[in-house]
């Protein structure tokens, strides 16, 4: 079972093509928040992140690795993972 | 992949830990699912923050690790029925198959969003959200903070963010003093509770918690810069960078609905063995009416324990378990939501966030919307992919209309996993509700 405290270890993530860099252990939607990116643009065309942080609203989707449509607060950042927001 | 269990678990939260340790304890061979990548649910959410640890959920965590029970990680439910169910695995983009004779569902409850001006703005998160989002690595260091809405979790989320470096504008709750003081007394015969009171206190000290006060608007273009808030005679304005707010918790029903569970006012009907109105389903924890975590615990062990055949074991935690339900039910009665925070929205708010509906589409910019149903089939509110879970209980708040139908799959998964999925049974059983044997 992952336990992730107090490792003190960091992985980075591309963002849009821009490395950030997150404890171990950190979901990517707060590697989207972190480097102040939002997670997708609203059918109406409004900028949106992350609403609820636990996987119901849907709002932090974006494409993780070329999968489309993926709830970036239900993924743990690994080295090297890509994540592609909608702009 | 099929999998054969005497007793599957869904969710991993107080509830699921606690059933799925009890009823491996037993002897019985037990699967616990969390859509989640780690145990804890919601409340014990671990991650990379500083603020996840806490005695209890290494206590639950421990006992489940020491248990027989095998834990399925990462796995998002999607349909069930008495006997079977199937989930989707989102890191391996694949659906798995369960069986098993008993099934408990431990879903867990969200927080109830209400429409506001400004809502939608990126830096508006739920309260525990945006607590779950700083345990996931979201750094807050230095950023003003408002948290408002109604509920306990408020006081923790505000403790929590500010011990995460978070300066923490105000806390505002919408319940009058007046309301929370019966919460108060209620409090004064729970000892314990007080001392996880005073703690939250202490951490507190120096940030203005008001009552009786709510933000009516988020400002900001392109994120919140600001809100406005009100104690019902006087309104003002607030810079923050950040606003937390949720209006306490709804429960995760969706599952038990599908299951043809009858659902009642407040939650999913159980009996005192926590068994639902469908043989072989039982329910713990927060879809039960949300009470807590110390509730959650017990019912959970209550269910994990009947569903081992354990029923004289199980009926020993019977006097605890109506205790904590008791407290939590009082609890949720004194944050009740004031009239004036159900009229907040403006014609162009935004009610569902998915499909972009805004309230005058509902409320009678042309046509007033008669039901959920009819909202649905007109202006495609909650048709997105949250299924409704967010506007569904604005719109049961504001204007009383319910979602009528819960069809499978109850989370999103790409029609290609549907259609290639040999295991999957596309027969949707439907089972009336029948009478709880006591």
């Amino acid at each position: 079972m992952p336990e992730l405290n107090g490792t003190g270890r960091t992985v980075t993530v591309r963002v849009n093509g821009e490395p950030v860099t997150m404890p171990r252990g950190s979901m990517l939607v707060a590697a989207l928040l972190n480097a102040g990116v939002e997670c997708r643009v609203s059918v109406s065309g409004e900028p949106r992140t992350a609403l609820c942080g636990m996987g119901i609203c849907f709002e932090c989707r974006a494409n993780v690795d070329g999968v489309p449509q993926q709830r970036t607060c239900q993924i743990v950042c690994k080295d090297g993972m890509t994540v592609e927001t909608q702009r | 992949m099929s999998h054969e269990f005497d007793i599957v678990v869904v969710g991993a939260g107080p509830a699921g830990l606690a059933a799925a340790t009890a009823a491996a304890g037993m002897g019985r061979k037990v699967a616990v699912l969390d859509d989640n990548p780690h145990v804890g649910g919601q409340i014990w959410r671990a991650g990379a923050g500083k603020s996840a640890a806490d005695r209890a959920r290494e206590q639950a965590v421990a006992g489940l690790e020491s248990s027989s029970a095998e834990l399925f990680a990462g796995r998002q439910v999607v349909d069930a029925s008495p006997g079977s169910l199937q989930a989707w695995v989102g890191a391996e983009q694949r659906l798995e198959s369960f069986q098993f004779e008993s099934l408990i569902l431990a879903t867990g409850a969200r927080e109830r969003f209400l429409p506001f001006p400004g809502w939608t703005l990126p830096g508006v998160f739920g309260a525990g959200g945006l607590q779950a989002l700083v345990r996931g690595g979201y750094d807050v260091r230095g950023k003003r903070v408002v948290v408002s809405g109604t509920g306990p979790l408020l006081l923790a989320v505000a403790a929590h963010l500010k011990q995460d470096g978070a300066e923490i504008v105000a806390i505002a709750e919408q319940a009058p003093v007046s309301q929370l003081a019966g919460f108060g007394v209620t409090l004064l015969s729970r000892p314990g509770k007080i001392l996880q009171g005073i703690r939250l206190r202490a951490e507190l000290s120096g940030v203005p918690y008001r009552t009786g006060c709510w933000v009516v608007a988020a400002e900001g273009s392109g994120a919140v810069t600001g809100v406005r808030l009100t104690d019902g005679t006087q309104t003002w304005a607030e810079r923050c960078d950040l606003l937390a707010c949720g209006f306490h918790l709804v429960p995760n029903t969706e599952l038990a609905s599908l299951l043809g569970c009858r659902i009642t006012e407040t939650g999913v009907e159980v009996n005192a063995e926590q068994r639902t109105s469908v043989a072989g389903v039982y329910c713990a924890g927060e879809p039960t009416g949300v009470a807590g975590v110390d509730a959650a615990t017990v019912q959970g062990r209550i269910a994990g324990l009947a569903a081992a055949g354990q029923s004289a074991a199980a009926a020993s935690l019977y006097g605890k378990r109506d205790a904590e339900v008791k407290f939590g039910r009082a609890m949720s009665r004194a944050f009740a939501l004031r009239a004036e925070v159900l009229k907040l929205a403006e014609p162009d708010t935004i009610v569902c966030r998915c499909e972009d509906v805004r309230f005058g589409d509902l409320e009678g910019n042309c046509v007033p919307r008669t039901g959920w149903t009819d909202a649905k089939l007109q202006t495609r509110c909650g048709m997105g992919p949250c299924q409704g879970r967010i506007c569904g209980p604005a719109l049961d708040a504001l204007f009383g209309w319910r979602n009528a139908s819960v069809r499978p799959p109850v989370f999103p998964i790409p029609i290609a996993a549907l259609c290639s999925a040999p295991l999957y049974d596309s027969e949707v059983s439907i089972h009336e509700p029948q009478e709880i044997s006591q």
